[in-house]
């Protein structure tokens, strides 16, 4: 293998007659890189290996619906996999589409065959992806929110939140986006989460597909770590790029954090149905996969190389998560606005209280009053949905930049930008969109470097709209043309079920940023003043300050 | 013996929730439920191939309410359909204007949206279809190679021929690894769908396997003959005369600016036939047994079938929609007689240039004229299958 892997280097290529065209730009530089290619594989072993892996998963698959696993699995886990599974292809194939980003602007040679290989394995793990997806929709009970997910996950908010996972990979700074954001930060720390502790909590839950789909994606993500690996060792030989690199390290770090952990977090402390006081929680994942293999493990080593790694957002995430409640904080969000979904969440029993009180103390006192109130509202009885109830929570606004809402309220921050307000989650998102997606960068230029752009706040283009209308222009409505995809609990009993009527009735939704921008000055220094000290929970600020 | 205990194990317990399909009846139970339903079939019925690809790649034109939200330094984002010159039917309708209170779309906007979304690949790749066709093809030349080694079959193999395989063989692996890399894989980001951008990261795939199972039997050769020069290639591909002419159209294609639609014509529609052809089928693969060789045709023959039956075939369905388009034909076609005037001319150059390389075998092939005849008469009848007529520069 070794000779034939130190023969296909006699492939490489320096033009004589013309240069490849640079489509794709960087402000980074290589002048000083040593060439290395830390991937030994030649297709010739790794179609036939992958071929092998493909029949281990098509075998399980066959083997899972004559043996019913439909009959064993949760309701609950499995319409979270309506929104991941709607997500989840879009980021692998722009992953795909991100590897020639890279030929042109990394000049190893022997790196791009390991850049193509990547983008060959992403096609697989896109289509793979969405196989599972279709064998989901033609096996499990309730197939609505399966069967659209392509449309729907294109025009829903939090489908939009995972969009930026794709979109980064494919926009601005080749390196930026191709290797810092999509192979060092998503692929080397987060997939850890999303592949690996998901999977296993599916398994749990009476799914052993996804285990079997998200191993097989997962056991090629080590060679594209090490593209990732490559090409940051080859920038970190050049001085000039260590500005770019830190500035790239933050963003990655802290725009990963903000959308995996809000998804990812969600999905597993929310939709698993086990209970179980020593099954780890998703700070007890976070902490192993997250802090101590990916960041002891992989990112402090880079200080070596005189690297400055983000210890302070490192902390700081973990520090939403365990103190701040950013995953609770999520789900009661996503809940809160499940009308505007195409799948059905279940709410929390008394057995999930006990749990989350046990792995999170306090965590009853913050959130179980909302949850008990959201089984309440469950099933239309002449009351609105949960978001137009008083319930002690107040609608939150949305982050510009990672397009979570603003949920830890006294994080909360506010900024003009481009003639227009926009209020942030976190001051590091606020930082992403002022300072670090900006044509200069600490007073380099960095033309490259991409925008933020597109209606980043969904409400804006339902402003005023009456729900039933706004939920009928999503699509997010079953055959009968009037029961809605999305519903506040399990039960698929068509007398239990919201309809558009049911909508109807309820005030005009209102876009939070187009309200913003109408506040005179002194309106809107009093909105941050009272929103940050809202919470937790979405509670409204205490009356008596 | 003694036992011990252990602690209990603590595992999830399994619970029978009856969550099968048709368990129970509501709205969206019903068979019809059960297919995507956001993309309309290219036939009556909608194929695997299209249900694990259509619409991953979204577009603002279709279902991408909220547009793209990470932009380049010029706020552009996505797959900006300038990035070819080509067009689709409805390109030049606006982009639905969305804003304050606006909703999904504008009240005009018809579905599904433009021609671009109508293509669909013939070789209907995805990840099992990929995976079967190079695994079975790498099986197969791994035991027709290795078969010739135990038979010593190498050893039949004339002295003048060694010298050709090391050479000009050898120097075809690094055509197909710069098409691979810097034509396919480079535009793989660029062309408008998924369905697009799949076919040319599928047709990438084989390039790069090509250029590989080249390399790997180079590597064999020099194991197994005696006196055979594993790096000739090298020299041939850097300073024989003969290859410099397909060597400066092939880097050539390389640096088609901003234009992936130009750079995949130029390509499989040009070169392919002229150059590639003409050499792959048309000299080696006529000269070989002559020579005593039957393995390298399996092995040239292998990628000979990645282009005609596969390569070929989707860059037909992708093209000739194009030229009958039903807003852009003309503007299309103008352009592909364009681009057809531009690269036959330096494809039918770089054909003369290799004309010594048909002298070189001992049992020699058909003549050089007899062979550029069938390769021309081959390109047009690719012309004529894309809606194009055969250029000017063709009788060159």
């Amino acid at each position: 293998m070794a000779k034939a892997h130190q023969k296909i280097q006699e492939l490489a290529w320096e033009p004589q007659y013309h240069e490849p065209y640079m489509k794709y730009g960087t402000d980074y530089t290589f002048r000083k890189a040593a060439k290395k290619d830390p991937l030994k594989q030649v297709l010739r072993s790794y179609f036939p290996m992958e071929e092998e892996k493909d029949h281990r998963v098509y075998g399980a698959q066959d083997g899972a619906i004559r043996g019913n696993m439909f009959r064993q699995v949760q309701e609950r886990w499995l319409e979270w996999q309506k929104l991941f599974l709607s997500i989840i292809p879009l980021p692998e194939i722009s992953a795909a589409r991100s590897m020639p980003m890279l030929f042109n602007v990394v000049p190893n040679p022997e790196l791009h065959n390991g850049q193509a290989i990547q983008m060959i394995d992403e096609v697989r793990h896109s289509t793979i992806q969405q196989n599972l997806k279709r064998l989901y929709m033609n096996n499990y009970i309730d197939p609505a929110g399966f069967n659209n997910s392509l449309r729907n996950f294109q025009s829903d908010y939090a489908g939009t939140i995972g969009r930026q996972f794709a979109e980064g990979f494919i926009t601005g700074d080749a390196i930026t986006a191709a290797s810092i954001y999509l192979t060092i930060i998503a692929e080397t720390a987060f997939t850890n989460t999303l592949f690996v502790a998901m999977p296993a909590e599916a398994a749990a839950n009476g799914d052993y597909l996804l285990p079997t789909v998200f191993h097989s994606v997962q056991s090629d993500e080590s060679r594209h770590i090490s593209n990732g690996y490559a090409t940051l060792l080859m920038a970190l030989s050049d001085e000039d790029n260590r500005q770019l690199l830190e500035r790239d390290l933050r963003y990655a770090w802290w725009n990963n954090h903000r959308v995996v952990d809000a998804a990812i977090g969600t999905f597993i402390e929310y939709g698993t149905k086990d209970r179980r006081k020593d099954r780890e929680s998703y700070a007890e994942m976070w902490r192993r996969w997250i802090y101590d293999d990916y960041y002891r493990s992989y990112l402090v080593p880079l200080e070596k190389y005189g690297l400055t790694v983000p210890h302070d957002l490192v902390e700081e995430s973990w520090k939403q998560i365990w103190e701040k409640g950013y995953v609770h904080e999520v789900a009661q969000f996503f809940a809160t606005g499940w009308l505007a979904n195409y799948w059905r969440i279940d709410g929390m029993t008394d057995e999930d209280f006990e749990w989350f009180e046990h792995k999170y103390p306090g965590w009853y006192d913050r959130y179980g009053k909302w949850w008990e109130n959201y089984s309440r509202l469950a099933t239309p009885n002449g009351h609105h949905a949960i978001v137009a109830e008083d319930v002690d929570y107040v609608y939150p606004h949305r982050c510009w930049t990672c397009m979570v809402p603003c949920l830890v309220r006294e994080d909360m921050v506010m900024d003009q930008v481009d003639g227009q307000w926009r209020t942030y989650c976190h001051e590091m998102c606020r930082w992403t969109d002022t300072v670090a997606f900006r044509p200069t960068y600490e007073g380099r230029e960095t033309p490259n470097m991409g925008r933020l752009i597109g209606h980043r706040e969904w409400e804006t283009l339902y402003h005023g709209w009456n729900w039933a209308d706004v939920v009928k222009d999503m699509g997010f409505v079953r055959d009968d043309g009037r029961t809605m995809t999305a519903q506040p609990h399990l039960d698929l009993d068509p007398k239990k079920m919201w309809t558009l009527d049911h909508m109807r009735r309820m005030p005009p939704l209102q876009s939070p940023n187009v309200v913003l921008n109408e506040m005179s000055d002194a309106e809107r220094q009093a909105f941050a003043a009272d929103y940050v000290r809202q919470g937790p929970a979405g509670r409204p600020a205490p009356t008596d300050a | 013996m003694t036992t011990t205990e252990r602690p209990e194990r603590s595992v999830p317990k399994p619970v029978f929730t009856d969550a099968e399909a048709g368990a129970r009846e509501f709205p969206d139970s019903g068979a019809s439920a059960r297919r995507y339903n956001y993309f309309t079939p290219a036939k009556r019925k909608q194929t695997h191939y299209e249900d694990v690809t259509v619409e991953v790649q979204p577009d603002p034109r279709h279902y991408l309410t909220q547009g793209w939200i990470y932009g380049f330094a010029d706020g552009e984002g996505g797959y900006p359909l300038h990035w070819t010159k080509l067009k689709a039917w409805g390109v030049d309708k606006p982009e639905p204007v969305r804003g304050v209170g606006t909703g999904g779309m504008s009240p005009d906007f018809t579905w599904p949206a433009h021609g671009w979304h109508e293509f669909r690949d013939p070789n209907e790749e995805w990840e099992q279809s990929l995976y079967r066709y190079n695994a079975n093809v790498v099986r197969q030349l791994t035991q027709n190679v290795d078969n010739a080694r135990h038979s010593k079959a190498f050893g039949q193999w004339t002295a003048n021929w060694v010298r050709f395989v090391e050479r000009n063989v050898g120097a075809w692996m690094h055509i197909e690894h710069i098409l691979g890399l810097y034509v396919f894989a480079a535009n793989e980001r660029s062309a408008p769908t998924n369905m697009h951008n799949t076919a040319l990261a599928a047709n990438s795939t084989r390039k790069i396997r090509f250029a590989q199972d080249l390399a790997l039997y180079n590597l064999t050769l020099t194991e197994e003959i005696s006196g055979f020069d594993g790096s000739a290639h090298v020299e041939a591909w850097n300073a024989d005369a003969e290859w410099q002419g397909a060597r400066k159209m092939c880097e050539a294609l390389t640096a088609v600016e901003d234009d992936w639609g130009e750079a995949v014509f130029a390509a499989n529609v040009v070169f392919e036939p002229l150059v590639g052809e003409l050499f792959r089928s048309n000299l080696v693969m006529q000269s070989a047994a002559g020579n005593g060789d039957f393995v390298t045709p399996t092995v040239m023959g292998a990628g000979e079938y990645d282009y005609a039956q596969r390569d070929l075939r989707w860059t037909t369905a992708c093209f000739a929609p194009l030229t009958q388009d039903r807003e852009f034909a003309d503007h299309n076609k103008g352009l592909m007689q364009g681009w057809l005037s531009r690269w036959v001319a330096q494809a039918l150059e770089a054909a003369r240039q290799m004309q010594p390389l048909w002298s070189q075998p001992d049992a020699k092939p058909p003549r050089f004229e007899d062979s550029l005849d069938k390769a021309k008469n081959r390109f047009a009848g690719i012309c004529r299958d894309l809606g194009l007529d055969t250029p000017e520069e063709l009788k060159q």
